[in-house]
């Protein structure tokens, strides 16, 4: 048991928004900062772009867990992108509770362009609680 | 025109006008604590009684307010005058015994010892003496009537509303200034008024020329400082303009242009001194930030370009002090990078003005331009004292022999591994260079980044480093990272071709990332009506479909996500691409 948990490599998906999260992320690996190397980047031109049909594909094929990142409330790039990504979330939420899905494995931040620092934080901290979580069970229709 | 008689003199004098006045054009000194030209005499003091006589009948006036009269007698000296004088004197000098004024007027009437016992003794040199020329100015010159009198007899004090700071207070300071104690105490004048004044030594005034190179070279009214615009008191500047050019009424306005591009250029300010404390800063003499020093050095600056302490003495030895509050773990990480450079033309020209001493205090040496080093090298042959170490603190320190007081630097000398203490008489800080206070309204205005040293964030360090994030908005100088005028320079020289370059071609090139949606497949729900942050979706009543309009949509994706159909594609991020690249991430 011991074994397995030591060999889980948590699978995470990350669409992030090309203005803000996917540069932040840019900026992290140029200033050589540690972040979750579990971590896939699907760069969206806005978080907004974010269909919930991509969070529940990335679950069906495996991932175990999916993180969206958007710019702060109020810099959205495309002024308010951002505000139906929070609103969609919370509605992901509550279907994911309701296909069998922990909630927590969904995780929405903001993290600005400079905030490398916060990329690399976040992800790691991500990455820690899908561990804890452990690897995705999805149940058999 | 009317004649009176006083002391015997006949003087002639315009209607109207008080006695004292008359008196003294006449050349006769009436005393009196409370008397001002700027504002309508107050009569309080008492002091400036004198006997008007009339026909047969003599009485005892206050000279300040009491108008002359076609025939009026006055007697200034008369015994029954120096009597009550002396009488109001003693009263007055009995309560506040050690209030200069009082005493120099007690003095000069003769008033050694008080013959009373006040109740109310107060012993305090700068008591208030209830004069009452903070409340008249406040009211008649400044009109802005913060100060008033509260209680009677001798409960009577000035007062704020409530005792509070009060919100009509413009700290003109005006009520500082003529109150004839020094019991009036302005706190915080220097925060309130215009930002510009901060490093300007010298007198600060509200009428004032901004720098010395403004062009063109003419004085503004700083609307902070200024009563007029303020209350609409005071105006005496535009009585004594007599081309007319005062204009109180100019005001800022904001006018739109239509422009293709932007280039941003809105600079550093430089860190607030003040929050470190143990520098000395704003607390003592001879202290000063770089651009004061700057300001000094200048030969059209307050001392000629003379370099001079406070108190007017040559220093005997100066103490250059780099990175204050920058490469700081508790203010800023980054480096200012001009400051190393103009501290050794400090210290050069401090060697080359004065016979002073020169103490350099830096964390490391960085002389990173073309002729930097070799500027360094000479500094070095010149004799100045380089000593690599964080100063810890700058005190006052006092010599034995009653010589002034000098300032002490502390601070550590890694080079031969020992705690020093440097004495000298003025110390240059070098302030670390931040970004604009305003920095992040101005990011939000033009949608760009900050990096997170809050400085405007370029597209790309070596490939775009003029441009941002938002098409035709580009940053240069230090609004993007500290940097020397060289650097400025090219910077600004970079963008500006930049943006020339577009403007010749005539046309600008538009991202391809944009939305369409696909006629057979809208259902006509409207859904994606209303997520448009740029409402370029419209809904075509004839087709009953929803339509994007190419030039307005910034391909965003809110709309693609959203569509229930999946009727609009977002090209270069469709869904058919975004599941693809979900399967090939998660296959491995």
């Amino acid at each position: 048991m011991e074994q397995e948990e030591k060999e889980f490599n948590p699978k995470i998906v990350a669409f992030l928004c090309n203005w803000c999260t996917y540069t932040g992320a840019d900026l992290a690996g140029v200033s050589r900062l540690k972040s979750s190397p579990c971590v896939r980047i699907i760069r969206v031109m806005c978080s907004g772009r974010v269909d919930p049909s991509f969070v529940i594909k990335a679950f069906k094929q495996g991932a175990d867990g999916v993180f969206i990142g958007g710019c702060h409330i109020g810099d959205c790039h495309y002024s308010e992108g951002n505000y139906k990504t929070l609103r969609r979330v919370e509605f992901m939420k509550i279907f994911l509770e309701e296909f069998g899905i922990d909630p927590r494995r969904l995780r929405l931040e903001w993290i600005s362009a400079s905030e490398g620092d916060k990329y690399a934080a976040t992800t790691l901290d991500f990455e820690k609680q899908i561990r804890e979580l452990g690897p995705i069970q999805l149940v058999e229709v | 025109m009317v004649t009176v008689n006083i002391d015997g003199k006949n003087v002639e004098v315009l209607e109207e006008t008080s006695i004292l006045k008359a008196a003294e054009s006449a050349g006769i000194w009436i005393p009196t604590l409370c008397y001002s030209e700027l504002f309508e005499p107050y009569g309080v003091c008492r002091l400036c009684t004198v006997e008007v006589i009339r026909g047969k009948r003599s009485r005892l006036v206050t000279s300040c307010n009491y108008p002359v009269r076609e025939g009026l007698t006055v007697l200034t000296n008369s015994d029954k005058v120096k009597w009550i004088r002396k009488l109001i004197m003693e009263l007055t000098y009995s309560r506040w015994p050690n209030v200069p004024v009082v005493k120099d007027m007690a003095a000069a009437l003769g008033v050694s010892e008080p013959r009373f016992k006040s109740l109310e003794q107060d012993l305090a040199p700068d008591a208030c003496i209830l004069c009452g020329n903070c409340v008249n100015i406040c009211r008649d010159v400044v009109k802005a009537s913060v100060l008033s009198f509260e209680g009677i007899g001798i409960g009577r004090k000035v007062v704020l509303p409530y005792n509070e700071q009060s919100e009509t207070c413009i700290v003109c300071g005006a009520c500082a200034q003529v109150c004839p104690t020094g019991h009036i105490k302005i706190k915080s004048l220097e925060k309130e008024r215009g930002a510009l004044q901060d490093w300007y030594l010298g007198p600060k005034t509200a009428i004032n020329i901004p720098t010395l190179q403004a062009v063109p070279r003419v004085p503004i009214i700083d609307e902070k400082s200024c009563i007029k615009m303020q209350t609409g008191g005071c105006g005496v500047c535009s009585t004594y303009c007599e081309p007319e050019a005062i204009n109180y009424e100019a005001k800022d306005e904001e006018i739109e242009i239509e422009v293709g591009q932007i280039l941003i250029t809105t600079g550093y300010q430089t860190i607030d001194l003040k929050q470190m404390s143990q520098y000395g800063y704003g607390r003592l003499d001879d202290v000063y930030s770089s651009l004061e020093f700057e300001h000094m050095l200048n030969s059209t600056g307050p001392t000629g370009g003379t370099i001079l302490c406070k108190d007017g003495s040559e220093p005997r030895a100066v103490g250059i002090v780099h990175c204050i509050g920058s490469r700081d773990e508790n203010f800023h990480k980054y480096c200012s990078r001009v400051c190393c450079m103009y501290a050794l033309k400090f210290a050069h020209l401090v060697k080359d003005r004065t016979p002073a001493e020169v103490y350099q205090f830096y964390i490391d040496m960085r002389a990173f331009g073309k002729g930097y080093e070799e500027f360094y090298k000479r500094l070095l042959d010149e004799g100045v004292n380089m000593i690599r170490g964080k100063v810890a603190e700058i005190s006052e320190g006092y010599l034995n022999n009653g010589d002034k007081p000098y300032l002490n630097i502390k601070c550590e000398d890694t080079l031969i591994g020992k705690f020093r203490e440097i004495p000298v008489d003025m110390v240059i800080l070098c302030p670390a260079i931040e970004p604009q206070f305003d920095a992040s309204n101005i990011k939000k205005i033009f949608s760009i980044s900050q990096s997170p040293d809050k400085f405007f964030l370029e597209r790309h360090p070596k490939l775009d480093p003029v441009s941002t994030m938002t098409d035709g908005v580009f940053i240069a100088g230090c609004a993007q990272g500290p940097k020397d005028i060289p650097d400025s320079v090219a910077q600004a020289s970079a963008a500006a071709a930049r943006i020339l370059s577009l403007i010749s071609l005539g046309e600008v090139a538009v991202d391809p990332i944009k939305a369409e949606v696909m006629d057979e497949y809208c259902s006509g729900c409207r859904m994606c009506n209303s997520l448009c942050p740029y409402s370029a979706i419209s809904f075509q009543e004839e087709k009953k479909i929803s339509y994007i309009n190419d030039m307005l949509c910034k391909g965003c994706g809110t709309c693609v996500s959203a569509c229930p159909a999946s009727a609009i594609i977002g090209k270069g991020f469709t869904d058919k691409q975004i599941l693809a690249e979900l399967e090939g991430i998660l296959s491995v």
